[in-house]
């Protein structure tokens, strides 16, 4: 039987990966991500959850444990936030290339210098182009559901995923979470089926160095050389769509709850204004659309789930018929504007989307957003756009900017 | 404690054509480990001159199953496979982490240091040829002084190399030893006795490189040797906190008297600007050195 229980997002997600079952967990504290991995180091001595767990000395380590054990053949999972995912950079990049099923999760917080412990998505931003799927939370109870769902993408498409949601906000905050039973995910998630391991019963060497051209194997086959390697990688991200949608189809058709494949959407059909962000600051604009709604206006919301693939055929369907666009993000490309804002323009370039974007850089270093802001951020994107102004623009929400 | 010569693995691992220069000390120390260490092995490799040894994808001049990694990460990389492979109840295999100077008293002493704090079960043996030799001989941590480099070329390293093995011995390992592929059989046993003992084990390769060190290809067995005839190089294993000389430096401890390091040292490049005053120090590090490891026997 499902048990419902009010838990932190840190708990969800320990919960999820105890379903998940994996052979090897490494991992390295960081706030906010430390009660997931403490979560999981009690399931393991406690013998609730069967699996080596690696206390390793940084987070580039404890990537690479994942790696290497994935490697061999075992499903593995890691956790960070913040500095630790930027320390694990060089390795996001040697996990995709190798085409491994690494899950981990990022508990997003905001990065240094200067510290801040507090939540906003810079980190995974900012590490968008290493080759990971990413999918961004909006609940608790999404977390647990996507972690299982990462499974099942990453172990069908190898590549590896990133479950992201933000810390603090949902990671240290308790809401009620349903808990599948285990016969349910093991029903959607069968034990992982590796199409290559490291072994002496078949010696490889894996990873080796590539030239630029395609070479020939001892038996004369030209061989891939490294461009077609990372063609093939590209490819797996194309695949991927279908295949994170099917995961949270069929994960729905089981559990009966579907937060959507690439995007979700919230009262979305009629909407002239649409709001838009990846996590818990679209589940906050989705209360923003309620007063707007309230007051006559017609707004809905648009959710990114998944990030990298980026969702383009579904965002054009869903905001063909917006007449103004506002998005809420908490990450930033320096010296140009917010990253949805950029993919979502050229996710729309071409098409019959012709509304203005308002991107609004909020909530950096954990500054509350609240709904209140949201709602009036909104209000005065659809006012200015009603008299006429038609440019894009970038505004820093709640933020001093001036001299 | 030496098996007979002859009762070496016959196997080879290593098929001829492989990518080291000719020469390479760690082509042939590498030939006798993966004899020790036979089938049930795997290896991992950061980037380094083993990773080129290797060869181009897609052929390899190996039978070993080998994983790359990252420069930083051998022996986390490891650690990752004795972690999947206990995770898969496959516990018959020796996983070795083999890295250069580089890998193990620079980039890789973070990862290394944890490994062995965890005492992860597997053999970290480092290959020393005193430079990152891969990338065309630039400073190492492990670089001696008085040694030109490209990152040293005119005023030579100041300062001397970083004690390794002090550091590993700090670790509490319970298998820590020095091999030179100049002595293949003593190198060998080491590897078959570091075999068969659990948990982390450090193993110490002189490693004579001919274009890094400057000297004759035809030379690298005769440099080896006179780096443990000096006293330069000491062949040892400390098993459980147990120090004892083996090999050569054995048969110098009990009746042997050292190699004046000049002889070394005028036989590479390297050398050639190191100062009188500075080859005067170096010859009494290495006899101090000599002196404390001939007290430790004794104790």
């Amino acid at each position: 039987m499902n048990e419902v229980r009010i838990i932190t997002g840190n708990e969800a997600a320990a919960l999820a990966v105890k379903l998940a079952r994996p052979g090897v967990i490494a991992a390295y504290p960081i706030t906010p991500q430390t009660s997931l991995a403490e979560k999981l180091s009690e399931y393991v001595e406690r013998g609730d959850l069967k699996a080596e767990y690696v206390r390793v000395e940084s987070e580039h380590s404890s990537l690479t444990v994942c790696i290497s054990a994935s490697a061999v053949g075992a499903r593995v999972f890691t956790a960070t936030s913040s500095n630790g995912l930027l320390y694990m950079h060089e390795q996001l990049h040697w996990a995709a290339g190798s085409r491994l099923p690494v899950v981990m999760c990022c508990v997003n917080r905001g990065v240094g210098a200067p510290w801040s412990i507090f939540n906003d998505q810079q980190d995974s931003f900012s590490q968008r182009d290493t080759g990971w799927i990413q999918i961004y939370c909006r609940n608790n109870q999404e977390i647990l559901d996507t972690i299982i769902q990462a499974y099942r993408i990453a172990e069908e498409v190898y590549l590896p995923v990133m479950v992201c949601y933000d810390g603090f906000i949902l990671s240290h905050t308790m809401m009620p979470v349903e808990i599948p039973d285990t016969e349910m995910v093991e029903k959607f998630l069968p034990p992982y089926r590796p199409h290559t391991i490291l072994s002496p019963d078949n010696p490889k060497t894996i990873n080796p160095v590539f030239f630029p051209t395609r070479r020939k194997n001892s038996e004369g086959i030209l061989c891939d050389g490294y461009m077609e390697m990372r063609y093939k990688l590209q490819a797996a991200f194309e695949k991927s769509r279908e295949v994170i949608k099917t995961a949270s189809k069929e994960w729905a058709e089981l559990s009966g709850r579907n937060h959507g494949g690439m995007i979700w959407e919230y009262m979305t059909e009629d909407a002239e204004l649409i709001l838009t962000g990846m996590g818990s600051i679209a589940t906050e604009a989705t209360l923003a659309a309620d007063v707007l709604r309230a007051e006559g206006i017609r707004a809905g919301v648009v959710g990114i789930r998944a990030y990298r693939p980026f969702p383009k055929e579904e965002v054009v369907q869903a905001f063909r018929k917006a007449t103004a666009i506002a998005i809420f993000e908490k990450c930033i490309s320096y010296g140009y504007e917010g990253g949805v804002c950029s993919d979502l323009k050229a996710a729309f370039y071409g098409t019959d989307i012709k509304a203005p974007i308002h991107d609004y850089i909020a909530g950096l270093g954990g500054r509350d957003v609240k709904t209140g802001e949201i709602v009036d951020a909104a209000r005065a994107t659809l006012e200015t756009i009603r008299a006429g102004e038609t440019d894009n623009k970038t505004v820093w929400l709640n933020c001093h900017t001036g001299g | 404690m030496h098996e007979n010569i002859f009762k070496i693995n016959e196997k080879e691992y290593i098929l001829p054509g492989s990518r080291a220069c000719q020469g390479c000390g760690l082509a042939l120390a590498y030939r006798y480990i993966l004899k020790a260490l036979r089938e049930n092995t795997i290896v991992a490799i950061p980037p380094s001159c083993l990773c080129v040894l290797h060869g181009l994808y897609p052929t390899t001049s190996t039978i070993v199953p080998a994983l790359n990694t990252t420069f930083a990460s051998n022996a986390a990389s490891a650690s990752g496979i004795v972690a999947g492979l206990n995770a898969l109840n496959k516990t018959d295999m020796t996983v070795l982490a083999l890295s250069g100077d580089g890998g193990t008293y620079d980039i890789g002493l973070q990862s290394l240091s944890g490994a062995a704090e965890r005492n992860t079960d597997f053999i970290f043996a480092c290959y020393d040829n005193e430079g990152y030799m891969n990338t065309g001989t630039q400073r190492s941590g492990a670089t001696p002084m008085g040694a030109i480099t490209t990152t040293t070329p005119i005023l030579t390293k100041q300062e001397p190399k970083k004690d390794i093995l002090k550091i590993m011995e700090a670790h509490n390992l319970p298998y820590l030893a020095t091999v030179s592929p100049s002595y293949p059989a003593d190198l060998y046993d080491k590897f078959v006795k570091a075999k068969r003992i659990r948990g982390t084990r450090y193993i110490h390769i002189d490693t004579p490189c001919p274009p890094g060190w400057g000297f004759p290809t035809k030379n690298t067995v005769k440099i080896g040797k006179l780096a443990v005839e000096t006293g330069l190089f000491i062949l040892f294993e400390i098993e459980n906190g147990r120090f004892r000389f083996t090999g050569r430096s054995k048969t110098m401890a009990e009746r042997g008297k050292l190699v004046p390091l000049v002889n070394y040292v005028e036989r590479q490049e390297r050398f050639k600007k190191m100062s009188i005053e500075q080859l005067g120090k170096f010859q009494s590090s290495v006899n101090s050195r000599w002196n404390e490891c001939l007290k430790r026997a004794e104790g």
